[in-house]
């Protein structure tokens, strides 16, 4: 009981995001577990069983996996659903067309997509897949019947919310609003309960150094449960910061040798020069 | 033997030089071709350019065998390259990291041309081959990045083609010209494809082998700026000069490391640069339909682009005032003889209320445009009775040091979103660019100047 209290509190605390006027809503660092290979095979779970159903990511080839210590054999039994072989790429029935008239909008390819997420000397993609699959928030008057935080009105609906359990969000922004005509600061605060069914508080505030901010609250109803989601989800960040560049491992790795190899080299380079050019006068 | 060259080569070596100016060529262009012993770290990038362009030429060679350039697969096929080609990650890294090297290599090596007036008579030739070559480069880089077809590319191709449909008359025509469509399409990947891999590199491979033959016939300029070939000894040679070969060749072999551990640095470690060397929002596929919210081009345009972006309806005031002021100027103080005393400021005159009739526009596109060609005059701008910066007036360090200050902040600029503070500073900076060149021929006079030596500084190593 007390661990379950004691988890809630530390959910509901770490849950708090303070965002500053004019900025995007700031992004968490996605755990580093890149080199987990039991972190990346359960992110392969996750995503082929949750995301592929409307996500592509065409680059990807199944039997791919082995290199995250997958076999063949399991690629065939676990994650091949729909009579594709193991060497077949990740793609799927839907067309980009009927996705755009039946989903509003085609669900992008995933395959590079914690690349192209990423900001200019900024967080990664990986930072913005983790804060973004842990920032939907049930709003009932959204057709989906959900939002999300990092990606306001995004047409997808909260695929994992059965993963994640019930929250409830309480949004507090303080800003400026016309009354009276004249501009008054006031905060605003709105609660979303696990139904998505807002509720609106407004107070006046008075007085000087008044800017404008946001600060996000979510609550879990389900403390334990939402933490699993959290490291489900940090596993499926992985697994998709990993399939954004399979080689990175590798790349890293022999860079450092490459590194060594050239250090001798221009050590050798120099002595040699200045072999040849101590005898210029 | 009857009818064959006497050459002092024997065996097989002797028989190619019977029929072919190997040997001779070896002796003019490297073992007996005499070139300053004093030149420093900034004579280090012209090899290193030359390495750069082999690199791009290799590593496209084997991307070519790979990559589709059919807007349906091009995307795709960089993606096929990066996980199934063996080793096509490295080679796609390469040569991206390669082109942006290649303009950290060739900015650096214009900006030592800069320091030591290596444009200055005889090698006014030498320069005009290289900024040639600068402006091909910067075609090449422009019709490359449209490969990859991601919604960078695409948009950019889309901005940058755009600009010429603000040229008078022809404008839009001449757009579509260039594109094969009403918008950029399969049609301008194609086009670009063959501009990129064939067009341009064969004028590229041209423009260098004048560069360097121009060189070699005047001799490399030096840090002193003074003329080795002035002070020869009984047999020919230059007191100052050392072969090329093995001096220099083992010099560059140096520098060719030193240059290989930051390439491979940013290979191995960094290749995506921050998003500066290969942008994140490239990661997307083109989409027709979806503009960027910030459309910016690859860092190494982005001083340009700022001349473009800075050039608004209000600027052409400023420009046509500078015009204007330069007409009096060259009225009542220049030394045009004749009847060019009239017609020059005339025609700077009827430039100005241009300025104010067509489109800012197109004065942006004539600005940025500007920017760089008038590189091609600077050996006629500069009056400095010295070569090199190292006996010029100290003050003339600091406007170099202002330009690149300068050159760098307007880079900056290029990669932010427009603001007002932002503009306005774009606008200063495209007046401090211009005028360090227009002005040149006033400020390269004034000042006291040191005396240059007899002969070369040089330290025993």
């Amino acid at each position: 009981m007390i661990k379950k209290l004691l988890g809630a509190f530390a959910l509901t605390l770490a849950c708090t995001a303070a965002v500053a006027a004019e900025s995007g809503y700031p992004l968490e660092r996605a755990p580093y577990r890149i080199n987990d290979l039991t972190a990346l095979q359960n992110g392969a779970k996750l995503f082929v069983n949750h995301c592929l159903n409307c996500h592509s990511a065409s680059a990807m080839r199944y039997n791919k996996l082995t290199e995250i210590g997958l076999t063949d054999e399991q690629i065939r039994d676990n994650l091949l659903f729909t009579g594709e072989k193991v060497g077949d790429l990740m793609t799927i029935a839907m067309k980009p067309a009927d996705a755009k008239k039946w989903l509003g909008t085609t669900p992008p390819d995933l395959s590079v997509i914690a690349r192209a997420k990423s900001i200019n000397a900024g967080p990664s993609g990986a930072d913005y897949i983790y804060t973004y699959m842990r920032s939907f928030y049930r709003d009932a008057s959204k057709q989906t019947g959900w939002d999300n935080l990092v990606f306001p009105n995004v047409g997808m609906p909260h695929v994992l919310w059965q993963q994640q359990g019930p929250r409830e969000l309480t949004a507090v922004t303080v800003h400026q609003v016309q009354k009276d005509g004249q501009q008054a600061w006031e905060r605003r605060t709105v609660t979303y309960d696990a139904q998505g069914y807002a509720t609106v508080q407004t107070e006046p505030l008075q007085g000087h150094g008044l800017h404008a901010s946001a600060e996000y609250r979510f609550k879990a109803l389900n403390p334990a449960q939402a933490a699993q989601y959290d490291r489900d989800i940090a596993d499926l960040t992985a697994f998709m910061a990993w399939m954004a560049e399979p080689t990175q491992q590798f790349r890293v790795q022999l860079g450092v040798w490459v590194m060594l190899f050239l250090g001798l080299f221009l050590l050798v380079a120099w002595r040699l020069n200045a072999a040849y050019w101590k005898h210029v006068k | 033997m009857a009818g064959e060259k006497n050459v002092e080569t024997t065996g097989l070596l002797g028989w190619i030089d019977r029929r072919f100016p190997l040997t001779a060529t070896w002796k003019a262009h490297l073992s007996e071709y005499y070139a300053p012993k004093n030149f420093n770290f900034w004579y280090f990038f012209g090899s290193l350019a030359l390495l750069v362009l082999v690199i791009q030429i290799v590593t496209g060679i084997f991307l070519v065998m790979h990559y589709k350039p059919d807007a349906e697969r091009a995307f795709q096929s960089v993606e096929y390259i990066m996980r199934e080609v063996p080793w096509g990650w490295l080679i796609r890294y390469m040569h991206s990291t390669g082109a942006s090297m290649f303009f950290v290599v060739v900015y650096l090596h214009m900006l030592r041309g800069l320091f030591y007036g290596s444009y200055r008579k005889p090698r006014e030739l030498v320069w005009i081959f290289g900024v040639a070559i600068f402006l091909c480069l910067m075609a090449e880089a422009f019709f490359g990045y449209l490969l990859p077809w991601g919604q960078m590319s695409y948009w950019g191709a889309q901005v940058i083609v755009n600009l010429f449909s603000a040229i008078p008359f022809i404008g839009p025509e001449l757009s579509i010209w260039i594109r094969g469509d009403y918008v950029v399409s399969d049609a301008t990947l194609n086009r670009f494809f063959s501009f990129h891999v064939i067009a341009i590199p064969l004028v590229l491979i041209g423009l260098v082998a004048a560069h360097i033959v121009a060189l070699h016939e005047v001799g490399s300029n030096n840090p002193d700026g003074i003329e080795i070939k002035e002070k020869k000894d009984r047999y020919g040679r230059p007191l100052d000069g050392i072969p090329f070969h093995p001096f220099y060749t083992v010099h560059d072999i140096m520098g060719v490391a030193g240059f290989l551990l930051v390439f491979a640095a940013i290979v191995f470690f960094a290749p995506e640069m921050g998003g500066y060397f290969l942008e994140y929002n490239n990661f997307i596929p083109a989409d027709p339909l979806k503009t960027p919210p910030h459309i910016a081009p690859v860092w190494y345009f982005t001083p340009f682009y700022s001349m473009l972006r800075a050039t608004t309806d209000e600027f052409t005031w400023v420009l046509a005032a500078g015009a204007i002021l330069a007409a009096i100027a060259l009225f009542l103080k220049g030394n045009l003889k004749g009847i060019w005393r009239i017609v020059v400021p005339a025609i700077l005159v009827v430039v100005a209320i241009l300025m104010r009739t067509i489109d800012a526009k197109f004065w942006g596109v004539v600005v940025m445009g500007g920017a760089v060609v008038i590189l091609f005059f600077l050996p006629w701008l500069d009056f400095s009775p010295v070569k090199s910066i190292r006996y010029r007036p100290g003050w003339h360090k600091w406007l170099y040091g202002i330009f690149i200050v300068n050159f760098l902040v307007l880079g900056y600029l290029g990669t932010q979103a427009p603001n007002n503070v932002f503009n306005l500073m774009s606008q200063i900076g495209t007046v401090i660019y211009l005028a360090f060149f227009l002005l040149m021929p006033v400020w390269s006079r004034l000042g006291t100047f040191k005396p240059v030596p007899e002969r070369v500084t040089f330290h025993a190593h």
